[in-house]
């Protein structure tokens, strides 16, 4: 059968789970085999064995972290040239649509970015794409070359299918490019406790209804009562009650939870963008013309610092 | 020395409109106005502030796109961008992220740079990935993702906020940045700003100024093929019940039917 490689994602070694819904849609094109850069593979392929990957190319080098993007291209090209595989599938974060579309480029292949959804077809893997703000779903093929594709997070559950997994070194020569963009410092972000906003299966988002970053702990105990992510609109990150990194949306965080609970967000478009795939939908707001009771599953017109705080104790009882 | 801007801008359907696919799967321009990706306004701005501190700098914005696509030149124009150049050709019509970035690659040789900045993404498709593309073909380093940018002694350094961490990076010039929405506001154009670009020279090539094969790019070079195109079903109506003080309780008994508790 023919061989997939899956580009993994991970910190020192410990596989995000992305990676694994890879795996699993990787199953559907071929073998896959896994492509780890960095420290930890001997940790990670474990896991990666026990989802499918029938072997693990490992290659690690202080120009990983040193340097921005340019020396994981040239690892991943050089798994590319020892396996001639039938399609390379990335994680679609910011860096991996990057490594990705420098793969594509160099060999001359298609790229698909933000894939929710793949299956084999009869010329080649078929990539399903929520587009427009959602607002259409679209089914491509790359036609030349090797495809290339990123694929969203929650796009499919991670199955285990036990394969050998063994790690083989890979050998990587660097290029001229590899060294050009220093990374001078690196501060790494820290932990909430709480699920990757990407990764998880519940997020909980305030908006500008949230009125202050003092009255954000609302938003959050009840995430912490559901073990939800949290999430921001970009009102209320632009107005410094909630970091960046948990702006949901268009130039945030795109998520596909299995439940959104937006609380006073209005609904703007490039907030819908983010969020719009994800498969129920809840809203509580004290406007009943806002454009988010459009979208939603459940919504319930009122006001936030009533309805959340007794969600929140509801969720407690009820979970005893 | 002076220093060669070239600012990537991408006019875009107004996402804020009815965006909708033509009969051959490409953008449907007709049915929405276009105007100039709002997240290009940031890769401006900066290139702008850049100009200002050096001693001597020039700003060109450069766009690949159909006619209407002078329409986005002439506000980055507008905004204070000095020159433009307008990439346009029947035979791109159709053309996706490989063929773009070919096009968009000639054209910056073709135009003289040391610095290329573009937006994080375009607001249409989306895809994050031109700047990238663009190191790749010129070989010269990318800084992207930026937050904040500066250029000092032919050297370009800026902060990325990634996934896990954030980072301070620093490259030589030439280089390839791509700047976030969090960098700055863009400026608006003043009125001395949209009446001065009326006169500001807009330089317009085509694929044989750049030695490009029309097989190359277009719907027929291109290097994806988009098969189908459906409009996302209506939601279904979902349930909206206003609090009369029970709210937080009936959303709880919902979400335990879903098994969401
Ligand atoms: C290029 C571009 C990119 C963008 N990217 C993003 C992005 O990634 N993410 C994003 O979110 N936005 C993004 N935006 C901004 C977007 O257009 C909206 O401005 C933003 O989403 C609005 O945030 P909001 O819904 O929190 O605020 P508002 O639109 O101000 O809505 C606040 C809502 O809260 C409700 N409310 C107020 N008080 C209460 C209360 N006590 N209880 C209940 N409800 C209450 C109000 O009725 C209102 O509906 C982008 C914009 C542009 C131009
Ligand atoms: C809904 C949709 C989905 C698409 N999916 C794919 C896909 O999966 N694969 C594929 O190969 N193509 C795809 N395309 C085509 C692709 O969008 C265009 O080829 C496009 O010009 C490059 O991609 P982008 O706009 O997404 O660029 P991004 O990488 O998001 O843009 C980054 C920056 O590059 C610059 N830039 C991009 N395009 C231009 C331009 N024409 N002129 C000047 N500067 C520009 C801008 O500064 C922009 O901010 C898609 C198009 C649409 C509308």
């Amino acid at each position: 059968m023919a061989e997939v490689l899956v580009y993994v994602d991970h910190v020192d070694g410990a596989v995000r789970k992305p990676t694994l819904e890879l795996l699993t849609l990787a199953r559907r094109l071929g073998d896959p085999v896994a492509v780890h850069l960095g420290p930890g593979a001997e940790d990670a392929a474990k896991v990666l064995g026990e989802h499918g990957a029938v072997k693990v190319l490992a290659a690690d080098a202080a120009e990983f972290a040193d340097y921005l993007v340019a020396p994981k291209v040239d690892a991943l090209q050089a798994a590319y040239d020892a396996v001639s595989p039938a399609a390379v599938l990335v994680p679609s974060s910011a860096e991996g649509k990057e490594v990705a579309a420098r793969l594509a480029v160099r060999i001359g292949s298609g790229i698909i970015t933000d894939a929710v959804d793949l299956a084999a077809g009869d010329e080649g893997p078929v990539a399903t794409q929520s587009v427009f703000a959602a607002g259409y779903t679209t089914k491509s093929r790359v036609t030349k070359g090797t495809p290339v594709i990123t694929v969203k997070p929650n796009s499919a559950s991670p199955e285990p299918a036990p394969a050998a997994g063994a790690v083989e070194q890979l050998a990587v020569s660097f290029g001229e490019q590899a060294t050009g963009t220093k990374v001078t410092s690196r501060t790494p972000r820290e932990s909430t406790g709480r699920p990757e906003l990407t990764e998880a299966a519940i997020v909980v988002s305030g908006g500008r209804g949230v009125n202050g970053a003092e009255n954000f702990h609302v938003i959050e105990a009840l995430a912490d009562s559901l073990g939800a992510a949290v999430g921001a609109s970009r009102a209320a990150v632009d107005a410094g009650w909630y970091p960046h990194s948990n702006q949901v949306g268009q130039t945030g965080k795109s998520v596909s939870p299995q439940l959104y609970i937006a609380a006073g967000i209005s609904g703007a478009i490039q907030h819908r963008a983010g969020m719009q795939t994800s498969k129920t939908i809840v809203a509580v707001n004290k406007d009943a013309e806002a454009p988010i009771f459009d979208l939603v599953d459940y919504g319930i017109v009122g006001d936030l610092f009533q309805v959340v705080p007794q969600l929140t104790e509801e969720v407690k009882t009820r979970k005893g | 020395m002076s220093l060669r801007i070239v600012v990537c801008v991408k006019y875009v359907p107004d996402a804020t409109g009815d965006r909708r696919f033509a009969e051959d799967l490409t953008t449907d321009r007709e049915s929405v106005d276009g105007l100039l990706s709002e997240l290009d306004e940031y890769a401006v701005e900066q290139a702008l502030q850049i100009s200002d501190e050096a001693d001597d700098a020039e700003v060109t914005v450069l766009t690949v796109g159909p006619e209407d696509a002078n329409d986005a030149l002439r506000k980055a124009l507008s905004m204070g961008a000095d020159k433009a150049v307008h990439v346009e050709d029947d035979d791109l019509h159709g053309t996706d992220a490989l063929g773009t970035s070919l096009v968009l690659a000639k054209a910056i040789e073709k135009t003289g740079y040391d610095l290329v900045i573009c937006g994080m993404a375009s607001t249409d498709g989306t895809m994050g990935v031109l700047p990238a593309m663009l190191a790749e073909r010129l070989a010269v380093p990318q800084v992207t993702l930026l937050s904040e940018v500066s250029v000092d002694g032919g050297k370009v350094t800026g902060r990325r906020d990634g996934d896990t961490a954030t980072e301070q990076l620093e490259a030589a010039l030439p280089a390839v940045v791509s700047v976030t929405d969090q960098s700055g506001e863009a400026r608006y154009p003043s009125f001395k700003g949209i009446m001065a670009a009326k006169k500001k020279p807009v330089e317009s090539l085509d694929l044989d100024d750049l030695d490009i094969d029309g097989d190359d790019v277009g719907l027929e070079g291109a290097w994806t093929a988009v098969d189908d195109a459906a409009e996302r079903p209506a939601r279904t109506a979902g349930t909206v019940v206003k609090d009369e003080g029970e709210g937080g309780k009936q959303l709880a008994t919902y979400l335990a039917e879903q098994k969401f508790i």
